[in-house]
């Protein structure tokens, strides 16, 4: 589908002439039982699988991870691969989107060809995501003092602040945020590798027990353990690849409000850092929110995916209470958000789950219970009940909002090659 | 000199390279709260930093600051991660505007301090009060002693403040 140039300033010679090629993941699982290193494996290995490349081809490895995953040097001895560049970045969500920009200066720079992205993390058996644990319990040093000698650690605290003033600035009420957990569940459903396929009702999550106010239990994703990984290349390579590739269009990473040192000093902090990423995105990208199929906004909790639309511009300011809640982010309404179930159910994978999701979508291929037709591709039913079809029909566009906290987020526009 | 001591139970460490947060809870400790002003461009910061947001300026003074303002967001603690909290819950992580340069230099921006609600002494305020504190509560800053060299600020309803009628809370309530 040819996209139309806007007038920009960015650099975009670059639209179009990167793609997401191979996706792979292991199972979502609590207890994997086996090691981040083993995880990271299983997951390049079948994203290279995916791409119809080998191992050898593949000649670059970025990772990311906060002190609980296996470095990319392991992973490409495990496989073989002899880079021409690696790099372990230190972070979580946000990430993902950061480092296929980064890829694709990598190899626009000439320092590599073919670069795989993965994420591994026992996020439930080792390093717990939630914080609980060995986390929990670390000394307190330096500038934690100002936050972790309150009680203040988990994510959920740490962004507890940002959810309420929301609730407070525009009214939003926990029976609209609620929906996306209802919506994303419903997603989930459809998707037989997701952790959580059970569907829940706003009232359900309205009426689970408290963490930290305005979150519930079930505003809160999953801690699972797992591997994903992406093989990103050039369009040219990406010809001679397995399936249709997923155009890379725009991308902004870890772009951030002020003082990244403590973002609650510099207001509103009823708005995230969406607020400035969009500026780059759109036009990276020579897009807009409306032009959309299918967005994968970060749901570490139900909040996040509401903020991030909202920043990013798919509603005006302070209506992401409704857009959330109206049904346009379901499966058969305008715009899907997280078609796989997303952290809320599918497993928490720091983002990368997401991606690996819009690439299929791209691909018009959702790894749903549709029946495999005789050339060897998914008839997809579009019809949405539980256990059914979750592929958006003629799903041309996606973006991909990843969060890392309020303060910082990166983000992608892809299309279908 | 660094500072090793325990507070609630946890473990708390301040490196003697670490100046800047040295002088801060040094300044806590004598129960009397003071912030670093630029010495260029005259704005007060917080959380301690080694230079300027604003004008990158590397020197600052250590000034007096009012600590009193009002609640700008909160969170209530039900289901506590660290060991130290457990005994503890619910409680509130409250981020308080100082009066002081409240909406400088950009309408937006304030001094926002962390801080658990307490009592005056500086102890987990109990259930009932922390039921009764949401966003424009007027607090004021009380100290909880750790060691010599450091206490940790907190807040406390200002009792002599002209309060809100109702202050904001989470919408259910």
């Amino acid at each position: 589908m040819p996209m139309p140039d806007t007038d920009t300033t960015s650099p975009k010679y670059l639209r179009d002439k990167y793609a997401i090629v191979g996706v792979g993941e292991t199972t979502y699982t609590r207890g994997s039982g086996v090691t981040t290193r083993k995880l990271g494996t299983w997951a390049v290995r079948n994203a290279i699988e995916d791409a119809g490349l080998k191992p050898s081809d593949v000649d670059g490895v970025l990772s990311y991870q906060s002190g609980d995953s296996t470095f990319g040097t392991f992973i490409a001895g495990d496989l073989g691969i002899r880079p021409n560049f690696y790099m372990d970045v230190f972070g979580g969500g946000s990430s993902t989107e950061a480092l296929v920009g980064m890829a694709i200066g990598l190899i626009e720079a000439g320092m590599c060809k073919c670069v795989a992205i993965f994420r591994a993390m026992n996020g439930f058996s080792q390093v717990r995501i939630g914080g609980t644990g060995a986390r929990a319990a670390a000394p307190v040093l330096g500038d934690a003092l100002h936050g972790r000698a309150y009680g203040w650690q988990s994510a959920g605290q740490m962004f507890a602040p940002t959810f309420m003033r929301h609730m407070h600035d525009y009214g939003t009420r926990p029976e609209q945020v609620a929906h996306v957990k209802h919506f994303h569940s419903c997603h989930a459903s459809n998707n037989p590798k997701a952790f959580y396929k059970k569907r829940y009702s706003v009232d359900e999550v309205v009426n689970s027990r408290f963490i930290c106010k305005p979150l519930h239990l079930l505003d809160c994703c999953v801690e699972t353990d797992n591997g994903t990984a992406l093989i990103v290349t050039s369009a040219d390579r990406a010809r001679d690849c397995r399936h249709t590739p997923a155009l890379i269009r725009g991308v902004v990473g870890r772009c951030n409000k002020p003082r990244t040192d403590m973002h609650y000093q510099h207001g509103p902090i009823s708005t995230v850092a969406g607020r400035y990423a969009r500026e780059i995105l759109w036009p990276n990208a020579g897009v807009g929110p409306e032009d959309i199929d299918v967005t994968g906004s970060y749901d570490a909790f139900t909040f996040t995916t509401m903020l991030q639309l909202e920043d990013y511009g798919f509603c005006k300011k302070g209506e992401g209470g409704q857009y959330v809640s109206d049904g346009t982010i379901k499966l058969g309404g305008r715009r899907p958000n997280n078609t796989s179930g997303g952290h809320l159910c599918e497993g928490y994978t720091h983002g990368l789950n997401m991606v690996i999701e819009n690439v299929r979508q791209l691909r018009h291929d959702a790894d749903d219970s549709c029946p495999t037709g005789p050339d060897g591709k998914r008839q997809h039913t579009y019809d949405y009940s539980e256990g059914g079809c979750r592929q958006v029909q003629d799903c041309e566009l996606s973006a991909n909002l990843g969060w890392a906290n309020p303060g910082t987020g990166s983000a992608m526009v892809m299309r279908r090659g | 000199m660094g500072i090793q001591a325990t507070y609630l139970g946890m473990p708390l460490a301040i490196d003697d390279l670490d100046v800047e947060n040295l002088a801060y809870f040094k300044h806590c400790a004598a129960h009397d709260f003071h912030l670093q002003r630029c010495t260029a461009c005259g704005l007060v910061r917080y959380p301690p930093t080694t230079a300027c947001p604003w004008c990158a300026n590397p020197k600052s003074d250590w000034v007096p600051v009012e600590a009193k303002g009002a609640v700008h967001s909160y969170t209530e603690v039900h289901h506590a991660i660290q060991p130290a909290f457990k005994a503890h819950t619910p409680y509130l992580v409250l981020l308080v505007d100082l009066d002081t340069q409240k909406g400088k230099p950009t309408e937006h921006e304030a001094l926002r301090v962390m801080g658990n609600l307490t009592t005056p002494d500086g102890t987990l305020a109990p259930p009932e009060t922390v039921k009764s504190v949401g966003i424009g509560t007027r607090v004021r800053m009380v100290f909880a002693d750790v060691a010599p060299g450091l206490a940790i600020p907190h807040w406390t309803i200002d009792e002599v403040a002209a309060q809100p009628a109702k202050p904001w809370r989470y919408p259910e309530e």
